[in-house]
């Protein structure tokens, strides 16, 4: 492998405060410097004249759907929309078939990865067996086999004894778990938010509540055993304020959002519009302002996308039979950058901070920013070039987004991942 | 054959939907018109031969999903009555159960070269979906909780025939609205011709943010109010909804013992109403749950011509979405 050089990019890396014209130079895969003026000395150049070079973007929350759903999304499919998005690094979650609660399916998931080798793939493991909420997986066999959190995500954890449990016991790994935050008795039904659109079509609603009471329950439990929650895809202005509250009393307590619900409100559901259904639902304006404000406060420390890939004719569906969910990661930096940055909301550090290390830190991993001697994880952006969302284009095999159409700002012009161009 | 077929060509110059999906996204004007088409068509049914030949050569497919018998024979009749040829098209022996999708059942009958489907489902929002994919027109028959535009047409239908004018009018629906498409398609009906419309039922069977339904300018939709009494009180018609015996279990109701004693309606509660309010239900009727058998069989209830202009309303509906010429150019 030979060298790299990165010239004449705007480099953006929160985790080192750095925010300027830099040359980053790429040997055997790893940064080797990164100084305002490289001489080539024989590395190939890539002009990065004009574009944003930041560290490439981490993902804590993608559905990969293998093993059991390729026809949704596979490993491979699911690694180049990451990396059509930006992403060099994805998390991917337990529910699959069978799921991910022992080590034959952690490690089928890493070899996959690993043969494809587009960007690297990380699993989350399940918390209960069967992710059926009743007996704790074995927590140390799924750390060892390279899981960096466990969750039972599509699933809460709805037993407070078993959460207690849980939460206590993986103090030990020193690694998260990632609550996906609803009372299944008070969501019981629902396909959207219950408000104002629900009652119009007649759909039955999930009320904020149901996600905050979880919230309040995870925080509480999270402070009797010091254990660390991280809720998963906040949706409602309350439990924003639950984690604030919290976090300001100690509690080890992280959090994230996704692009989707810090742009969009339950009136995309519109007449039926099933691209819209995702859960947590897309709750209301009030919720939406409550997310945002949690991000520029630091209440919410990071952006994940939830890529939740379904087919077609999946979604071609009535709102109830629908399956919930967005495919997220080929939009998430074009609608982070239309709904956050182009407002004037977060700058574009504090974007790709939510977006990279602090990602990266919560997985424990040592991706998400440039220094020297790391991997060269890195992502090139054209800030400001335009883009219409066209579903059909994407790399993944889930085209159910509900921004399709959409015109948005800022395109991913390349992605190295270990110093290998891995976008294109 | 006296037909009035000059009065239906001014009537479907007004119409230009495909689909009649409900009545939220009806004009007022579009509703007048389909009530002033049914009211012609109405004749029709108490002739001695009760046909014509409107929809010659029409297929009409009554694709009901949900069972249901009363709202799928007055389609049914309504087709014939026009001379469709109608296919019905029952949840026991429709290939969903089996595993196929909506829009796969659809593709098939359409392959079939089908006219009009009218749709019955108990999930919301499936005739929508079925418009977006299908070329026939599409009637909603009752889609879950969201709408059931020929139930609340035939409602109007029934209240102008009665009292002459829906504006102005008070009108108070009351029972399980949360889970009531008759009661969506109502609020949108009346509330556009000019009805003041109150909900009425416990908190628990009242969704959230129904006062903001409805078109009315500048001002609140309906008014909801937990007490039957003021709900009676100055009411010019009741609709009453029928309680499906699942609230019970679902917590929404104690029981239906005690939704009777707080909401059903009894003639010693009609003492307070206006001597000449009509009392209304889309059926089947729960006897002794929401309405005592002396007030739906006694002098206010208009119950049975209900389902009467039910008849007519469907005629309209199917003659306006299908297009349809004049009959004088039909007959040639």
């Amino acid at each position: 492998m030979g060298k790299i050089l990165i010239r004449g990019g705007q480099v953006i890396d929160p985790a080192d405060q750095r925010d300027g014209p830099f040359d980053i130079l790429i040997e055997r895969g790893k940064i080797a410097q990164i100084q305002p003026a490289i001489a080539p000395n024989g590395a190939t150049v890539i002009d990065a004249t004009g574009t944003l070079v930041v560290p490439g973007l981490v993902d804590l929350h993608t559905h990969l759907r293998e093993p059991g759903r390729e026809d949704k999304e596979t490993i491979a499919t699911g690694s180049a929309a990451a990396a059509r998005g930006g992403f060099t690094t994805i998390c991917a979650m337990p529910n699959t078939t069978p799921p991910a609660d022992h080590r034959g399916v952690v490690d089928l998931i890493h070899q996959a990865a690993q043969r494809c080798g587009i960007v690297s793939v990380h699993a989350v493991g399940s918390i209960t067996k069967g992710r059926q909420g009743k007996e704790l997986t074995d927590f140390g066999e799924l750390f060892d086999a390279g899981c960096i959190a466990l969750s039972d995500d599509g699933n809460p954890v709805a037993d407070s004894f078993l959460m207690r449990r849980a939460l206590e016991y993986a103090k030990v790994f020193g690694r998260p778990l990632i609550q996906h935050a609803e009372d299944p008795a008070l969501s019981a039904g629902g396909v959207m938010h219950e408000g104002l659109v629900s009652t119009t079509l007649g759909l039955r609603g999930i009320p904020s509540e149901a996600e905050s009471v979880l919230v309040a329950r995870d925080l509480a439990l999270a402070e009797l055993t010091g254990g660390w929650v991280h809720v998963a895809h906040l949706s409602s202005g309350a439990s924003v304020e639950l984690i604030r509250q919290a976090k300001r009393r100690g509690v080890h307590v992280t959090c994230e959002v996704t692009p989707h619900h810090v742009a969009l409100t339950h009136e995309a559901v519109g007449t039926f519009e099933t691209r819209a259904k995702v859960n947590p639902p897309l709750r209301t304006e009030q919720d939406r302002l409550a997310l945002v404000e949690g991000l520029r406060d630091g209440t919410i420390d990071c952006i994940a996308t939830d890529h939740a890939p379904h087919t077609e004719w999946e979604k071609d569906a009535d709102f109830d039979s629908a399956p919930f969910g967005i495919s997220g990661l080929e939009t998430a930096l074009g609608v982070c950058v239309e709904t956050l940055v182009k407002p004037g909301l977060l700058t574009w550090s504090q974007l790709i901070e939510k977006l990279s290390i602090n990602p990266a830190r919560i997985a424990g991993l040592e991706c998400g920013t440039l220094g020297v001697g790391r991997e060269a994880d890195l992502t090139l952006i054209d800030p400001i070039a335009q883009w219409t969302v066209d579903s059909q284009r994407f790399a993944s095999k889930g085209r159910n987004t509900p921004f399709a159409g959409r015109t948005l700002t800022s395109v991913v012009v390349r992605v190295l991942r270990h110093g290998v161009e891995v976008s294109r | 054959m006296a037909f009035a077929t000059t009065d239906l060509t001014t009537q479907t110059a007004r119409w230009t939907r495909k689909d009649l999906l409900g009545l939220r996204e009806l004009s007022a004007e579009e509703i007048r018109g389909i009530l002033q088409t049914a009211g012609s068509f109405r004749e029709i049914s108490l002739r001695p031969i009760k046909k014509v030949p409107v929809l010659r050569g029409k297929t009409v497919v009554n694709l009901f999903f949900e069972a249901s018998t009363r709202t799928r024979t007055s389609f049914e009749l309504a087709a014939k009555r026009l001379s469709a040829d109608i296919v019905n098209i029952a949840p026991q022996h429709s290939s969903l159960s089996k595993g196929e999708t909506v829009l796969d059942t659809v593709r098939n009958l359409e392959a079939l070269k089908v006219d009009i489907l009218v749709i019955r489902h108990a999930a919301a929002g499936v005739p929508h979906l079925i418009a977006q994919h299908a070329t026939s027109s599409v009637i909603n028959a009752g889609d879950g909780a969201h709408e059931h535009p020929t139930q609340a047409l035939l409602d109007l239908f029934t209240i102008q025939e009665k009292k002459g004018r829906i504006e102005g009018l008070n009108v108070s629906i009351i029972g399980d609205i949360a889970h009531s498409r008759v009661a969506r398609s109502n609020i949108w009906g009346l509330t556009k011709l000019g009805a003041h419309v109150t909900v009425c039922g416990p908190p628990t069977l009242i969704p959230p943010q129904i006062e903001r339904l409805g078109h009315v300018a500048g001002g609140a939709g309906v008014a909801v109010t937990h007490d039957l009494s003021s709900a009676i009180h100055g009411a010019d018609v009741l609709m009453l909804l029928r309680i499906q015996h699942e609230r019970q279990e679902a917590m929404l109701i104690p029981s239906l013992r005690e939704f009777r004693l707080r909401y059903g309606i009894t003639r010693e509660r009609l003492e307070a109403a206006k001597p000449d309010i009509l009392i209304m239900h889309p059926g089947p009727v729960n006897r002794g749950v929401e309405l005592d058998s002396s007030v739906a069989d006694g002098p206010f209830s208009v119950i049975l011509d209900q389902v009467t202009n039910g008849l007519a309303v469907r005629m309209a509906v199917l003659y306006l979405v299908s297009g349809a010429p004049k009959v004088d150019e039909e007959e040639g």
